[in-house]
């Protein structure tokens, strides 16, 4: 019996130490902007993220296309109007997390810092939020949450409109990672 | 005995698992001594996704022309156009301000690639129908796709009593058909441009010079100045010998304005009539005399049904 708990270790251990890099390429990213006037919602599952445990690196891209709204005139706006994506149709971070404390391999939950560069609208920006990392009967989900001011990505705001848009818009991220082979 | 073998057994596999995890990590180590900058997407081999143009225009008119936007899927449109009277009939009637001649219409987007629409108009007392469908879609990523192209098609029912009621009068005659393909292309933010083939056909004309089939080539175009402002314009040649000298072709020029869930189109028409058969086959006004309507198109769209693959997080 000591022997089999000893080889499924065994196993357990080989098979954490093949897989360095995890993905997902149906990351869903949402933002919600709130104000008093009007909430609005976009849902986009078709991120891209890579994380490389040995470096630390973290990579997330995203089409601006991709984003659902639920108002079909309000996605045509956000694409045509406010994030020009035929100008710039990608965002996408860059960045470092303390993945180094995570063990993939075994049920657990951690907090990681993550810190690096987001590029949206031509703009390039310092971001910095709390990445939780679960890890439970071997499937692991990551999700963070930060603020983004759309100010600081110069994406141009009518004054008409100012109050329905929030300068704290709210992004959650959250993805279910697999091994990269 | 059996415990025996079944331990040897696993403790090889945990042996052959073992070596294989170390000749595996081999690699990963490699690239950790190379640089972490690395760009890891492109380990990912990504596929290039497919994105269509939007807004090549900013509403499903031109000005009186389809243009090769649709309603979206589940959304439906309010939209009123209004022409005031001919500007050449002078103070009296303020300059045609005294005069309303305008359509209404729901229009509804079945799928983001089809859409239907009905209508009634005050000019000859018309109910119009019709639908919309792309065939091709301008886009890129997986291909490149240089235009758009969309299939129009359109019934009129003119509801105007009978001029003469003691002959014999056919529903059918009261009936006006209007095929065309929509091809545009968004050159860049603020350029596009359509090319519009048209075929008219009336089941009854007045006189023996009109033609029952009478074909069209129409151009239209507009040009952004701000993000929420253009200017359009559009003129439909109709080929020689088909309609009789009375007519006009018809010309154009207008603003689009958008404002939340609101497009205006503010423009100066030598047509009265707001349907095809009308506008590009029995226009009577002409510019260079003043025989030209001041008009506006109002659009308000309400989601009507959430089309989207995840409708909620």
């Amino acid at each position: 019996m000591k022997k089999l708990i000893l080889a499924t270790a065994l196993v357990a251990i080989s098979f954490g130490a093949t897989a360095q890099r995890y993905f997902s390429k149906t990351a869903h990213i949402k933002f919600f902007s709130h104000t008093s006037a009007e909430d609005i919602k976009a849902d986009n599952y078709k991120s891209t993220i890579i994380i490389d445990q040995a470096t630390g690196a973290v990579q997330v891209e995203t089409l601006i296309k991709s984003f659902e709204f639920e108002k079909a005139l309000m996605q045509e706006h956000f694409n045509e109007n406010y994030l020009e994506s035929d100008k710039y149709p990608k965002a996408n971070f860059k960045g470092k997390g303390d993945f180094s404390k995570v063990n993939f391999a075994a049920d657990g939950n951690y907090s990681v810092n993550v810190a690096g560069q987001m590029t949206m609208h031509g703009a390039t920006k310092d971001v910095s939020a709390i990445a939780t990392i679960k890890i439970a009967g071997g499937k692991i989900d990551g999700s963070t949450k930060f603020f983004v001011n759309p100010r600081d990505y110069n994406v141009q705001i009518p004054d008409v409109v100012k109050g329905q848009i929030s300068e704290k818009i709210e992004v959650t991220v959250k993805a279910t990672l697999q091994p990269l082979k | 005995m059996n415990q025996r073998i079944l331990s040897k057994g696993l403790i090889s596999l945990a042996l052959l698992l073992f070596f294989q995890a170390i000749a595996f990590a081999q690699p990963a180590d490699s690239t950790q001594v190379s640089s972490g900058d690395e760009d890891l997407l492109s380990l990912l081999d990504p596929e290039e996704e497919q994105t269509y143009t939007s807004a090549t225009f900013k509403t499903t008119r031109i000005i009186n022309m389809h243009s090769v936007e649709n309603a979206a899927a589940g959304v439906m449109d309010f939209r009123i156009s209004h022409r005031f009277g001919f500007i050449n009939t002078g103070a009296y009637d303020l300059f045609g301000l005294d005069q309303a001649l305008m359509r209404f219409g729901l229009e509804y987007g079945i799928t983001d690639r089809l859409m239907v629409g009905m209508g009634r108009s005050n000019v000859n007392k018309a109910y119009d129908s019709f639908l919309k469908y792309k065939i091709i879609r301008q886009g890129s990523g997986k291909r490149n796709v240089p235009l758009s192209v969309s299939y129009f098609a359109s019934v009129v029912c003119n509801t105007v009593k009978w001029a003469d009621p003691n002959r014999d009068n056919y529903f059918s005659s009261r009936l006006q058909y209007t095929h065309q393909l929509l091809i545009a292309r968004k050159f860049n933010n603020d350029l596009s441009l359509q090319l519009t083939p048209t075929l008219v056909h009336k089941n009854l004309v007045p006189t023996l010079q009109d033609k029952n089939d009478i074909l069209a080539m129409g151009f239209g175009g507009r040009y952004k100045l701000t993000q929420r402002f253009s200017v359009n314009g559009e003129y439909i040649y109709v080929l020689p010998n088909q309609i009789t000298s009375t007519y006009y072709n018809s010309l154009s020029l207008g603003v689009d304005i958008e404002t939340g869930g609101h497009v205006f189109q503010l423009h100066l028409t030598n047509s009265t009539s707001m349907l095809e058969p009308g506008f590009i086959t029995e226009s009577v006004g002409q510019w260079k005399n003043g025989g030209i309507h001041f008009g506006f198109n109002v659009s308000r769209v309400f989601t009507v049904k959430d089309k989207r693959a995840n409708p909620e997080d």
